[in-house]
């Protein structure tokens, strides 16, 4: 798997090089996020029972910011090589269709972790979350990275312009990440809007997340693992179908 | 002597485009072999079929032996393709492209046989040079490098001098046949046809999609002697009765098609008859280009 390990290490180290870009602005972003937010809302919202707003706020941010670097990490790698031609030299190679497919989801899960431990180290300081359950953490941590990976695996694929990629990003991802419940909990939603919350699978993700650090949630933690490995195993299942036909990559 | 390259009824079509029309060509093992073609003739996309970067409509292709799609890893690993853009990840370093190409290639500890690749390329002191900070001719050293890390058996270059200086030309040739006489089979697509006709023992010429020619470079050359003959007369007039063998005029001279020098007497003497004088006399062997020029326009697609 000589391949894999090297597509791997040239993607973590692609992002390593511009990391003021990967990792220290979004952590930058969501910690504005937090100052503002909490200096709002403080004390008009309690999400959950004797948790203070801005430890509430937190994980979800945490998540958001793992969600949207994760999605990042594989779509512009993907589409760069595209535009500009080099992707030809991750084609020539015989790396197999699964090789290609771990190498992009792996490296961006790595990005999605790095800079969700990045938001946590910088804003723990701030309001102190408890750390309940630090396994579903872990376990939520990667699979919604890795679902926002795949998916920004298959936008790459998919977009031939930036700016169709853009598209995909602005008006599909940064909605679902944003109305997941990050800056409030659904129970506090009118009935319609709580039953369209349950159908993004990313509320699941943040739900989930959430769990691990306060023990309490709006869902049962084992129903959000369900649908977020469900997820997982969907998408690859149908990446690597892409990618076994060529589609769009090879004419 | 076994075949590298084996093309066997190869279509492609790209929407109303019909790009191959059924190719079949063989390339032996250790040939030196040239694929030629005016733009647009479907050369890239042969040699993408090769790579795997296309999927062909209908028909195979093998790389000593592997079929292109359903052994595609090994088939991947026997040949590597220098493509014909300029094209880089401007992330990397020399050495670091090297070094993933190496590592897609399933070699860890590529080293030695890259710093010398690096020296013979004249990559040497840009080894830990960024990829956007070379010239256009040094990223296309680096893009050759790239396609022979995993020494493959089978080298394919496609236009690898366009727009290469001539110092960098030759290196790029000595170097290539160097590889060739080690035993490596090579073919190369180019607009530079001095170069085919020096480099290459057997020749390809594909148009609009199909084969119009191929053979040995010797027969091809030999069954379409245009041979020319050049004059330089005074008075500058060609006479009537040899404006039919004016093939063009270059510079004030008239060349004229000379197919059997057994009628040079004859022309000579028509012109004496005219009173002209032939103030310059040559006699062009037929090149490459010539050949070219005369298998396309013959094949009026």
């Amino acid at each position: 798997m000589q391949g894999f390990s090297t597509l791997f290490y040239k993607e973590i180290l692609r992002f390593w090089k511009v990391s003021f870009q990967t990792v220290a602005a979004p952590v930058l972003t969501a910690v504005l996020y937090l100052l503002i937010f909490s200096h709002v809302l403080e004390s008009h919202v309690e999400a959950y029972p004797g948790v203070r707003y801005t430890a509430f706020l937190i994980p979800g941010l945490a998540m958001m910011s793992m969600l949207q670097n994760a999605f990042a990490n594989t779509s512009s790698s993907l589409i760069q090589s595209k535009i500009t031609g080099n992707i030809v030299y991750i084609l020539l190679p015989p790396l197999s269709h699964l090789e290609f497919f771990l190498a992009y989801v792996l490296a961006a899960v790595v990005r999605g972790l790095v800079v969700g431990s990045g938001v946590l180290a910088v804003t723990m300081w701030l309001a102190w979350p408890e750390f309940k359950y630090p396994l579903w953490i872990l376990a939520f941590a990667l699979l919604g990275s890795s679902v926002m990976a795949i998916l920004g695996l298959i936008a790459g694929i998919w977009a031939e312009k930036f700016d169709q990629l853009a598209a995909f990003q602005n008006f599909i991802i940064v909605p679902l990440t944003f109305l997941s419940g990050v800056f409030y909990s659904i129970h506090s939603l009118p009935a319609f809007w709580l039953g369209v919350s349950h159908l993004n699978p990313v509320f699941y993700m943040i739900d989930g997340f959430r769990y691990g650090f306060f023990g309490a949630s709006d869902v049962s933690p084992w129903l959000s693992l369900a649908v977020v490995s469900g997820t997982v195993v969907v998408l690859a299942a149908f990446t690597l179908q892409l990618l076994r036909t060529g589609y769009k990559l090879k004419h | 002597m076994s075949v590298a390259i084996r093309f066997s009824a190869v279509k492609k079509r790209f929407g109303e485009l019909e790009a191959l029309k059924g190719i079949d060509l063989e390339v032996r093992e250790g040939e030196f072999f040239a694929l030629l073609g005016p733009n647009g003739a479907g050369k890239t996309t042969l040699i993408s079929v090769l790579g795997g970067l296309t999927q062909a409509d209908s028909g195979t292709a093998e790389v000593l032996g592997s079929d292109v799609q359903r052994d595609y890893r090994a088939a991947r690993r026997k040949v590597g393709i220098v493509p014909q853009e300029l094209t880089f990840d401007p992330f990397f370093t020399v050495r670091e492209t090297l070094q993933f190409q190496s590592g897609y290639f399933g070699l860890r500890r590529n080293h030695a046989w890259i710093d010398e690749l690096l020296e013979q390329l004249g990559l040497a002191s840009k080894a830990d040079a960024n990829m956007r900070a070379l010239s256009g001719g040094m990223k296309r050293r680096v893009m050759v490098a790239q396609a022979l890390v995993h020494k493959p058996p089978v080298i394919v270059l496609d236009e690898p001098t366009a727009g290469v200086d001539v110092a960098l030309r030759q290196t790029l040739w000595a170097f290539i046949q160097r590889l060739n006489g080690e035993g490596h089979t090579i073919v190369l697509t180019t607009h530079y046809l001095e170069e085919a006709e020096t480099l290459c023992n057997r020749i390809a010429m594909l148009k609009q999609g199909e084969l119009v020619a191929l053979d040995d470079k010797a027969a091809l050359m030999a069954s379409h002697s245009a041979r020319v003959l050049s004059l330089r007369l005074f008075p500058d007039v060609l006479p009537a009765a040899l404006q039919p063998l004016l093939v063009s005029q270059e510079g004030g001279a008239y060349q004229l098609k000379l197919d059997d020098c057994g009628t040079l007497e004859g022309m000579l003497a028509t012109l004496r008859e005219a009173g002209v004088a032939v103030q310059d006399m040559e006699i062009l062997k037929p090149d490459l280009e010539s050949v070219f020029l005369d298998v396309m326009g013959r094949k009026r697609g």
